[in-house]
């Protein structure tokens, strides 16, 4: 009995959680495994952290991910390739890459744009 | 002159009021429902998030903001393009600032992303605020939802938070000031309001708030909201 109350707590603290987020709307479980996304996108844009140290970050996310079964969101495999390019890694770049678009296909028109200039550089450039 | 006063007056005097109206009310208040008939012929699956315009004094507030429109917009089951990746992108074919990619032509977009709908995001406020009583961090932004292939308006939103939010203000004057000594160590110490602004975020562009975005094709809820009331 001890035990069925405990987890109501712990449920309804995270439905209070939800509920502060999300007004009024109840909240399902996430569609994607978040990890460090959304900070370390933040670090990159404030310059704050070396591409070295958010790859590391946001690979060992990826191992993360897998093991707790769920998808990576939205942006965060091509995140990963930006900052491949950044340190100078075209083929881990050239990778991920392709990674988001397998995974998105909403991405296919976006990402083949950037391997054409990647493979056209001179005709790419403005 | 004296006139104007009196105008002034009687001006700041139904602000005043109206303010007082707007605060007893608060959650309580229903808005029109909103029109989402062009939402619903176009059903955008994809959003390209441009890179938000800045009101604020705050440099940070556009990368604040950018940075944690990913989460609310893919847990309503839309793809959201790769911030950074975009970002970039505008930067290497010479745009610099929020401004001059907002005013990138919606075909061109359409080229090069592919994108169903672009999302313009203004920060109207963003920062922390100082008093003797207390601080507080606050941001408020707008957003409207665009559609790439027939150039319609799909849906437009705004959205605030603030740190002072559920503030028990019951605790008497002592209890103010040490309130206030915290809370001033706290809010100076980081950025106070990149968190906020991740709240102001949830609210504006999260699927399932009163007349906000509907709900996209990755999401279970597809296609079951949005309905008007009988």
């Amino acid at each position: 009995m001890k035990r069925l109350s405990c987890t109501n707590v712990a449920a309804r603290l995270s439905i209070a959680g939800a509920l502060l987020l999300a007004g009024c709307a109840t909240q399902p479980q996430p569609l994607y495994y978040w990890g460090d996304y959304q900070p370390q996108l933040y670090g990159h844009f404030m310059k704050e952290q070396a591409p070295q140290e958010q790859i590391a970050n946001l690979e060992a996310g990826l191992e993360e991910a897998r093991a707790s079964g769920r998808s990576v969101p939205p942006g965060y495999l091509a995140h990963l390739g930006i900052l491949h390019a950044q340190a100078e890694h075209p083929d881990q770049m050239l990778k991920y890459f392709e990674a988001e678009k397998t995974r998105y296909p909403e991405s296919t028109a976006y990402i083949d744009f950037l391997l054409r200039k990647v493979k056209q550089p001179q005709q790419g450039a403005r | 002159m004296r006139l104007d006063i009196l105008n002034a007056r009687s001006v700041k005097g139904a602000c005043a009021a109206l303010l007082a109206a707007a605060l007893t009310t608060g959650c309580a208040t229903t808005k029109s429902p909103y029109d989402y008939t062009h939402f619903k012929q176009s059903r955008p699956a994809s959003i390209l998030v441009l890179p938000p315009l800045n009101g604020s004094p705050d440099i940070n507030a556009s990368y604040s903001m950018l940075s944690q429109v990913t989460l609310p917009l893919a847990e309503s089951g839309y793809y959201v393009f790769p911030v950074s990746l975009v970002d970039e992108t505008f930067h290497q074919n010479g745009l610099h600032n929020p401004a001059e990619m907002h005013d990138v032509k919606l075909q061109k977009l359409r080229e090069i992303f592919g994108a169903d709908a672009a999302l313009y995001i203004t920060v109207k406020e963003y920062g922390t605020s100082y008093t003797v009583i207390t601080s507080e961090s606050r941001v408020t932004a707008e957003a409207r939802l665009i559609d790439l292939r027939t150039e319609q308006v799909l849906w437009n939103g705004t959205a605030t938070a603030s740190s002072a939010e559920g503030r028990n203000s019951s605790g008497g004057l002592v209890g103010l000031l040490v309130q206030a000594v915290v809370s001033q160590i706290i809010e100076s110490s980081t950025n106070r309001s990149h968190p906020i602004a991740g709240i102001t975020s949830y609210r504006l562009l999260g699927a399932g708030m009163p007349n906000g975005m509907l709900y996209g094709p990755r999401s279970p809820k597809y296609q079951t909201d949005g309905n008007a009331r009988p």
